[in-house]
């Protein structure tokens, strides 16, 4: 009886969003009198990040401080439609219909300052701090506070913009099945090293080197944040969680927190992360997202490792100590693959 | 159902509420005493989001019985920051150790009973501490990071 360590290893390309019935969003972009930005979404913020990096992407976008805009989300009676917070398309779908929607409010932002320094809407830029001035002479300034009210109490014009970015359904050849579902992928590498006892089958995960390739880490530490946790989850999937452990009755399957099997923070690999930034054509400000796809490597990595450290194939998750005592009995014995 | 008086002390203030028969301290909390920052998870102790301090004690609010803290003292993450924040919660921003936030209060509670304790707790003290707190975001390293920043006195105040 003895512990076997192995390594696995597993790489994934991972779509950004599915466009089988089409995938839009929608974002709607106002100033306030005080000259501050509110963008308007029904997609949800489930502790993603969304509301941040929408946030930052509007306020690139428009040309204000990040402090002057205010994302307000999830209420899809009042808001604009939108398909949802799921498959990793926040960032990507929800970000390009605020690049549009902020881009119509700038524009008629601009127009307004235009109207009030008497110049040409298109000699103006902004200098991300509250200003609008005449390019190349900075002294010509009105500030977006000073735009907008003038735009609301003066001139009669609203400062808004609408946006949509719309991934249309994929239609299915019907001779060849070829279809294009998905228009941006993100990609991930994963090394993983395991313990196996072969005694009790228990898998303990001692590591975890991994690459993800998001596009542009639009916030490197809501990024970062994301890895870690979700391939936490995704280590437990691996060789935890399940609803139906107990084969074969459903009866005997868990209820509640104290039958679901979950690792608790004494079960930590350590994890080491690499970022890998490839700018996405169609990405906002070339981000794709991280979501789910950092929980995925691990799930493949960790069966292989298992394989390695005592030549057990599982091809049913999770990788529980059952099914490798099962594999065990049926290889006679334990049989890595390599001595490490 | 009969009502009965609890007379407690509500984050360092004397207060007084009605408590049902039966009534769990969580639900005294948050319905009686209008605190919401304990959270329910699952309701039968084995999620920690409930988590308070009772005399100092870490407690699972939804298994205590509301009128058994007639005369103690109960602390919530409510009351953790006075006029300034915490350190802890300091720190729980600076190392992003929150994603949905829902087990935040009850990690909080456990990680400043912890320190009350022990002010110089060990890596693996802190994990035990907050073992019975479950998180489905972080993958607890950022919370652990942000509790041992505040025992090395790492965190800015």
């Amino acid at each position: 009886m003895a512990l076997h360590r192995g390594r696995g290893f597993a790489a994934i390309n991972y779509p950004i969003g599915m466009n089988l019935g089409g995938d839009p969003s929608q974002a709607l972009v106002h100033s306030n009198p005080d000259g501050k930005f509110t963008v308007a979404l029904s997609a949800i913020d489930l502790g993603q990040g969304m509301k941040s990096v929408t946030r930052q992407i509007a306020a690139e976008t428009l040309g204000v401080p990040v402090e002057d805009v205010y994302v307000d989300t999830a209420d899809s009676d009042t808001g604009p439609h939108d398909m949802g917070s799921f498959a990793s398309r926040g960032t990507h779908r929800m970000g390009n219909a605020v690049i549009q929607a902020s881009q119509e409010a700038r524009s008629v932002m601009l127009e307004a300052a235009a109207e009030e320094l008497e110049v040409d809407a298109a000699d103006l830029v902004t200098d991300g701090r509250g200003n609008i001035h005449v390019k190349g002479a900075p002294s010509r300034s009105i500030t977006t506070m000073a735009a907008s009210q003038a735009a609301q109490f003066k001139q009669g014009r609203t400062i808004a913009g609408r946006g949509i970015f719309l991934i249309p359904l994929s239609e299915v050849d019907p001779q060849t099945g070829e279809m294009t579902p998905v228009s941006c992928f993100a990609h991930a590498a994963m090394l993983v090293e395991v313990e196996v006892d072969d005694e009790t089958g228990e898998v303990a995960v001692l590591d975890m080197q991994s690459a993800y390739e998001v596009g542009r880490a639009l916030n490197p530490k809501l990024v970062e944040q994301q890895l870690r946790g979700g391939a936490w989850m995704g280590m437990s999937h691996a060789i935890w969680e399940t609803t139906e452990p107990y084969y074969p009755s459903r009866d005997h399957g868990p209820e509640d927190f104290n039958a679901y099997v979950m690792p608790g923070p004494g079960d930590l690999a350590p994890h080491h992360i690499s970022v890998l930034e490839r700018p996405a054509p169609d990405g906002p400000y070339g981000g794709k997202g991280p979501g789910e796809m950092c929980a995925n490597p691990v799930l493949p990595a960790v069966v292989n490792a298992v394989y390695d450290a005592v030549g057990v194939r599982v091809d049913d998750l999770p990788v529980t100590p059952e099914k490798v005592l099962r594999g065990l009995k049926a290889n006679g014995g334990a049989k890595p693959r390599k001595a490490l | 159902m009969a009502k009965k008086p609890v007379h407690f002390s509500h984050n360092g203030v004397e207060r007084a509420a009605f408590a049902d028969d039966g009534q769990n301290l969580l639900e005294f909390l948050r319905r009686g005493a209008g605190d919401l920052s304990p959270k329910y998870g699952c309701g039968q102790g084995t999620c920690g989001a409930c988590t308070v301090m009772i005399d100092g004690e870490t407690q699972l609010s939804c298994l205590v019985l509301a009128e058994s803290i007639d005369g103690k003292s109960i602390r919530t993450a409510a009351g953790l920051a006075s006029d300034q924040l915490d350190p802890l919660q300091v720190a729980f921003m600076d190392h992003f150790a929150a994603q949905c936030g829902y087990c935040t209060p009850g990690m909080l509670v456990s990680a400043r009973a912890l320190l009350e304790r022990n002010p110089k707790p060990t890596r693996e003290e802190v994990m035990e501490a907050i073992s019975g707190n479950l998180c489905r975001c972080t993958g607890y390293e950022p919370i652990i990071s942000a509790i041992l920043a505040v025992a090395e006195g790492r965190a800015q105040a």
